[in-house]
């Protein structure tokens, strides 16, 4: 199977690793990944700061980027969540088409290929933060959990609050910034406290958000993407 | 509402309540505990998501019709022997309930808790006639007497604890009528029984009593009041005359439609599957409650919403505040920063409409949230609150049209937004020019040592109480186009 990797602006800029995690991921289980180079943002913070006439030309581009694939694989259940459920609403029936083919990478693992064993070997306590777009608008449910539950060594902590935000919010975290801050210090503390070594979540942005946070409060708590977890395996710790 | 006008924008009233300490503490508690009661309450009917969907599809075909449900209304209230009045706005409601109490002669009257009387400041325009409204919902006198605004749609008064509320009784009721009982202590009961004390005597003196409905009856004419302590029946039945103060958007066709509400409000709000006082009238009936009957009929900004396709859900609402409860942003902002007697995310999205963007707070509003959709999820009319922020985002942002007292308007770009346009517009600009963006995200690699680690402008906002994220050396695509010589 071929699929078309978008690894968004964030994880491309920051957090590169993640993509190549995703890619790692893919391979090992013989998926052929391609990246088509002509790919951006999905225009998210443009629409969600209020500036919905600036997303036209990044959505044209999303939709000629990825429109030959049949599947489009990205490591972001909130971008997941942009393209799918706002795509149509600003392009129309053109839209349509490539957003239900986009999937964000734990529905791809799960229901696509039908696999929640991939072999990855990640032996900490790690803490799931189940990000708000993907549990509230893709409607992930466990399958994160139950891709976390097969990797080996792992040891899942039960996270305080779990399905309550963290308070990033994209602009929202400059925007209003107090209420930002104490969301994300109840989160750290919330982490901090499930005694994991690792805080997991599947949204890199998010978890600037509550690793920045962490950071500052001098925890030794690890931000960590998910297809980073599973990307790992007894050879090459991630 | 008048005491609330020229509150500062959100974020810096938010800012201040997140440092008060014990308002976080009160709210966390409260909300806590009623988010668990309500879950729970929803998860015993089987048939939740079908009922959430008819009662929005009801409201929705209301409202879509609402021209013939309201004179409907007007004629079958009028056949029963009550009296309808229109107000287009906040100052003529006043000024019609005004007149009509003077016209009784009467200089006080009792209140039954009401969203839609707060939002036009009734009780500010009776006193500026010299008329006293007194407030009987137990925690709309706590707020009264304490000269307070309230927090919360359906718990006024849950920014203070009990300790508080003890104080506020002592140092208060004497002013406004029998005074509380000496050695007044802080548990429930002693604080109930003083209340109690402290109203039945206004319940049993008075002529007139001003109310709102949760809902009205087209078909019959009938109002509705839906509440839990008994005191909004005592002034519902007992004084002479009766005013109800209503928005237009509270009416349903029939009782069939009316029965999907009141599965849905007690178990949203209370966590209760039954309400415990429910109040239901036609006009007036010789020798049962009072003899006059008025309904006033209030829009204020409520056809404007109408008239916005996206924005209009927002009129589904029935003030269960199941949203508030459930919101992360109100838990730790708290109901003033709204400043609005709406507050949280459905106070987000009403007050600028109702109001317009007619102000720096009502432009901060829809940006109050992080659009983490708990409020969807809960609503039992299913208002998609997330959606409809991101459309007054935009008219903020980018302006756009919208109809102002029933004139279709064009809102220029707020103005404080001119910096972040520009910046938007140059992010635009190199995010759809993949060489643009990678020029710059090398430069950021090459100069990844130098970052500082606090920032100032707008960007200590986010270094304030957060490490800045480590730019790599190299981006994904560099290291793609590196190993696997420059993909498709």
């Amino acid at each position: 199977m071929r699929v078309a990797l978008f690894v968004t602006c964030v994880n491309d800029t920051l957090r590169p690793r993640t993509g190549r995690a995703t890619v790692a991921v893919l391979e090992r289980l013989g998926v052929t990944v391609d990246f088509p180079m002509g790919q951006s943002c999905c225009g998210q913070p443009f629409l969600s700061t209020g500036y919905r006439g600036r997303t036209g030309p990044l959505v044209r581009r999303y939709l000629e980027a990825f429109g030959g694939y049949q599947h489009i694989v990205t490591p972001s259940a909130s971008c997941a969540a942009m393209v799918r459920e706002q795509f149509p609403r600003l392009a129309g029936e053109t839209a349509a088409g490539v957003a239900s083919r986009t999937f964000e990478l734990t529905e791809f693992l799960v229901d696509v290929l039908g696999v929640t064993d991939v072999g990855a070997y990640f032996p900490y306590p790690v803490a799931y933060h189940p990000t708000c777009h993907g549990l509230r608008v893709l409607g992930l449910g466990n399958r994160p959990r139950r891709l976390l539950e097969c990797v080996k060594g792992l040891e899942l902590r039960e996270l305080a609050g779990a399905e309550e935000c963290c308070g990033f919010g994209g602009t929202f975290s400059v925007k209003n910034p107090a209420v930002s801050a104490a969301m994300g210090a109840d989160k750290a503390r919330a982490v901090t406290a499930a005694g994991a070594s690792a805080v997991c979540a599947v949204d890199n942005s998010c978890l600037l958000h509550i690793g920045g946070t962490l950071a500052r409060q001098g925890s030794a708590v690890r931000p960590v993407h998910l297809a980073e977890i599973l990307a790992s395996t007894e050879g090459e710790v991630w | 509402m008048k005491t609330q006008l020229g509150m500062p924008a959100f974020p810096e009233a938010a800012g201040r309540s997140t440092r008060d300490l014990r308002l976080r503490a009160n709210l966390r508690h409260a909300t806590g505990l009623i988010r668990e009661r309500r879950a729970a309450a929803v998860a015993e009917l089987a048939d939740w998501e079908r009922l959430r969907a008819a009662a929005a599809a009801v409201k929705d075909r209301t409202l879509r019709h609402l021209d013939h449900y309201l004179l409907r209304l007007e004629e079958r209230v009028t056949a029963a022997g009550g009296t309808v009045h229109w107000a287009a706005d906040a100052e003529e409601a006043n000024r019609i309930v005004t007149g009509l109490v003077r016209a009784t002669g009467e200089r006080e009257v009792v209140k039954v808790k009401s969203m839609a009387t707060q939002e036009i400041g009734l009780n500010e325009a009776l006193a500026r006639a010299g008329i006293r409204a007194y407030e009987t919902d137990l925690a709309e006198l706590i707020v009264q007497l304490a000269d307070d605004t309230p927090s919360h749609l359906l718990v006024p008064a849950v920014h203070r604890n009990r300790g508080e509320i003890r104080d506020i009784f002592r140092e208060r009721m004497g002013h406004w009528g029998r005074p509380a009982p000496k050695g007044l202590g802080d548990r429930p009961a002693e604080l109930a029984e003083a209340a109690r004390l402290h109203l039945r005597e206004k319940f049993l003196r008075a002529k007139v009593a001003v109310s709102g409905a949760n809902f009205m009856v087209a078909e019959t004419g009938t109002l509705v009041v839906v509440e839990s302590e008994g005191n909004g029946r005592m002034c519902l039945t007992l004084p002479e005359t009766l005013i109800s103060v209503v928005g237009i958007e509270k009416t349903v066709p029939t009782w069939q439609d009316l029965e999907i509400y009141l599965q849905l409000l007690p178990r949203s709000s209370t966590a209760e599957r039954m309400n415990p006082y429910t109040s239901l009238w036609t006009g007036t009936t010789e020798g049962d409650g009072p003899r006059h009957f008025h309904l006033v009929l209030l829009d204020n900004g409520r056809t404007d919403t109408l008239a916005d396709q996206v924005g209009r859900q927002a009129l589904r609402c029935i003030r269960c505040s199941a949203c508030l409860n459930v919101c992360p942003v109100y838990e730790r902002a708290g109901g003033h920063a709204y400043g609005s007697p709406y507050p949280g995310p459905i106070g987000a999205i009403l007050t600028p409409q109702l109001r317009g963007l007619a102000s720096p707070l009502e432009e901060s509003l829809p940006f109050a949230s992080t659009l983490c959709g708990a409020c969807y999820e809960v609503c039992p009319v299913a208002i998609d609150i997330p959606e409809v922020l991101l459309h007054l985002r935009a008219r903020v942002a980018e302006g756009g049209e919208a109809t102002l007292r029933g004139t279709r308007t064009v809102i220029r770009p707020a103005r404080r937004h001119t910096l972040e346009r520009t910046v938007m517009d140059a992010a635009a600009w190199a995010l759809d020019r993949p060489g643009v963006l990678r020029r710059g995200q090398r430069l950021a690699a090459r100069t990844r040592r130098l970052h500082p680690r606090r920032l100032p402008g707008p960007g200590r906002a986010w270094t304030e109480s957060r490490e800045l994220p480590e730019v790599p050396p190299e981006s994904f695509r560099d290291w793609w186009a590196r190993t696997r010589g420059g993909g498709r």
